[in-house]
């Protein structure tokens, strides 16, 4: 079985490896997740803004000349089609009302692509909170848009300045804060790491995705189960949540998509299964990219999303007991899928789902398969980027 | 005997203890620092393994640990150092480190190699308490180091009992809710909580950490326990210093007198 233990493990990854000035704060959540997320009271409101602020369900959409390219049924989950344009909504949402019903007055966050800090900022908005979120300085610099998007929503965002100044750097700047402020803060940490209970409540925000497939799968080729999942990985909060109703259906593969950066042995990559080992990182164990000595590597992906040196700890699992299958998709690769997309089928996707769409050219598969790519996110915020790469 | 147990044993008061990063400023001044303490009178010395990801810390020791690793500075190279350290040495030596380096080193050759130089105690800040008892307390008894845990004006008054029965050295109270070096002086909460925990008579010494710069800041964290730890202002002094050895000498002095 692929399930959190109590104590926050997934198989030999996870826990809470956390200074003691955070122990409250975690307790606090850990004690009181499992049964405000069980409340029908919380449940009728989670529903109901996933229904009509973010318009859920989300289409699992036939990609018609996809499938005719690549020989293969390929559905797309339009999680671009969220509002705030990713699927990091259906988390911030979960954990916003989770927070206010802890009675916490302020958010703070972290993010990469700014994806999840828009979401959050959306969220504070929506339920009147105040809001901080750290971002690294060169994302800051490489997606402008977004942190436009953020202010213009009421947050405030405050660059991370150290190390590599992107997501890891983001992430302990937030921890500091939440650090610095235990009593009234909740921290909505927006991928499926940090210590328990984040990855596993986090995933249990995400896991719409699989719940929505199962039942839109059913409806249009009459059963539950595709064959293949494709989803990429940074963090991983978009595979978990596309993995999670099929963890433990074997007959499902998983595919991960992780960035290979410049590729896998350039030095300039965020494949952290290809190229990471055990340890600790931002509050649990699991796989990252470290030197001998147990210093973080700096790592690189041409997208922010995943330019995140660990994966979450349910993905380490699921790479360390061979239920994921890990591919490591190139900066140029990902580039091309994003491209090939746009002209294939009208839609311009982020560059992180990009990753997603070009495992279809690193796997094998039969021409009768029904396969399943998690679009995680639309491309607006990226613009720039395709502009600066050109090739099309 | 534990040199942290005799210290504590044979002093109860105004207990000084200076943090610096190993490697900073330059990546051989370990062992000159670590002299410079002693001689400047301070009661123990916490050589702090630099790390990448210091996610309880402030800028000044992200950047000390930042400029340590620049340096050159890794866990082998630190033992190298400290080979030989305890001929000049007499005072209680701890060391602080994130739980991943020491991971990467192996936990019993990490411990090992501690007893071998001549190392008391250990601080692992995100080393959770119940991860340490079933994981590690066993290594660390093998091999005579004492774990220190933090407390925060939020742990529970619970949790406090739980630590000061799992520990044996003294107890770090973390003087506010804050990262390393991010606030300076002593408010009137601070207070409550120090005479709160003192009033809980537990069977530990207590030094308190965090925002502790000078003779004044030293003397009231005394006042409400067995002394005090600095680390960020000490980080500071030492980056600045023109002659590291005198100036850490001078400040000690002006910080316990």
């Amino acid at each position: 079985m692929i399930k959190v233990d109590e104590k926050g493990f997934y198989g030999r990854f996870g826990g809470a490896y956390i200074p003691e000035m955070l122990y409250p704060n975690v307790e606090e959540l850990r004690e009181n997740y499992e049964a405000i997320m069980a409340s029908k009271e919380f449940q009728d409101e989670f529903r109901g803004l996933l229904k009509d602020y973010v318009g859920r369900p989300t289409p699992l959409y036939f990609a018609n000349r996809m499938s005719e390219k690549y020989g293969v049924k390929i559905y797309l989950k339009r999680e671009d089609l969220c509002h705030t344009g990713a699927h990091k909504v259906n988390n911030t949402i979960g954990q916003i009302i989770l927070a206010k019903r802890l009675g916490k007055k302020r958010i703070i966050a972290e993010t990469g692509a700014g994806q999840h800090g828009v979401a959050t900022a959306t969220v504070c908005a929506l339920m009147g909170m105040e809001c901080t979120v750290y971002m690294g300085e060169i994302d800051i610099a490489r997606q402008r848009p977004n942190v436009e998007r953020m202010k213009i929503l009421g947050a405030q965002v405050i660059p991370a300045v150290s190390g590599s100044k992107t997501l890891k750097d983001a992430t302990n700047e937030a921890m500091r804060a939440w650090i610095n402020n235990p009593v009234d803060t909740h921290y909505i940490i927006g991928s499926v790491v940090g210590p328990h209970p984040y990855p596993e409540m986090v995933a249990r925000f995400q896991s719409v995705i699989s719940e929505e497939i199962k039942w839109q799968l059913m409806e249009k080729e009459g059963r539950e189960n595709p064959d293949i999942v494709i989803a990429c990985v940074g963090g991983g909060s978009n595979a978990a949540g596309a993995f999670y109703h099929y963890y433990n259906s074997p007959e499902v593969r998983l595919v991960a998509a992780e960035a290979g950066g410049l590729g896998v042995n350039s030095g300039k990559t965020a494949a952290t299964t290809a190229k990471g080992t055990p340890g600790i990182l931002h509050g649990s164990k699991t796989i990252l990219m470290q030197t001998e000595d147990g210093q973080v590597v700096e790592p690189h992906s041409i997208s922010a999303g995943l330019d995140y040196p660990g994966i979450g700890p349910v993905h380490a699992h699921l790479f360390d007991v061979g239920r994921g299958e890990f591919v490591a998709v190139d900066d140029k690769d990902a580039m091309k899928a994003g491209i090939e997309l746009s002209r294939l089928e009208g839609i311009i996707p982020a560059i992180e789902s990009a990753h997603a769409l070009y495992a279809l050219n690193m796997i094998e598969y039969s021409k009768d398969d029904v396969i399943v790519i998690n679009l995680s996110g639309r491309g607006d915020k990226d613009l720039e980027t395709y502009i600066k790469w050109g090739g099309y | 005997m534990n040199r942290i147990h005799y210290l504590f044993n044979t002093q109860k008061e105004r207990v000084l203890s200076i943090y610096f990063t190993a490697g900073f400023p330059d990546l051989e001044d370990t062992l000159p620092i670590m002299e410079a303490i002693q001689a400047g009178g301070a009661d123990i010395i916490e050589i702090g393994v630099p790390y990448s990801d210091p996610v309880a810390d402030g800028p000044t020791i992200q950047d000390s640990n930042k400029i340590a690793l620049d340096n050159g500075m890794s866990m082998k190279k630190l033992f190298e150092q400290l080979k030989g350290f305890r001929a000049k040495i007499h005072i209680p030596v701890v060391l602080m480190g994130y739980l991943n380096p020491v991971m990467q080193y192996g936990m019993e050759d990490f411990c090992k190699k501690c007893k071998e130089v001549g190392i008391d105690g250990l601080i692992v800040p995100d080393l959770p308490m119940q991860q340490y008892l079933e994981d590690y307390k066993g290594l660390f008894e093998q091999y005579g180091l004492v774990n220190t845990f933090l407390i925060s004006p939020q742990t529970s008054e619970k949790r406090i009992h739980e630590i000061d029965e799992n520990t044996s050295g003294f107890i770090y109270m973390v003087s506010s809710h804050s990262i390393t070096g991010a606030k300076s002086g002593i408010t009137e909460e601070q207070i409550a909580y120090f005479e709160r925990v003192k009033a809980m008579n537990l069977k530990n010494p207590r030094l308190i950490g965090f925002g502790i710069s000078d003779a004044e800041t030293f003397t009231t964290a005394s006042n409400y326990s067995n002394g005090a730890i600095i680390g960020s202002a000490f980080i500071k002094k030492i980056k600045d210093a023109q002659n590291l050895s005198q100036d850490i000498q001078e400040y000690l002095r002006g910080v316990k007198n």
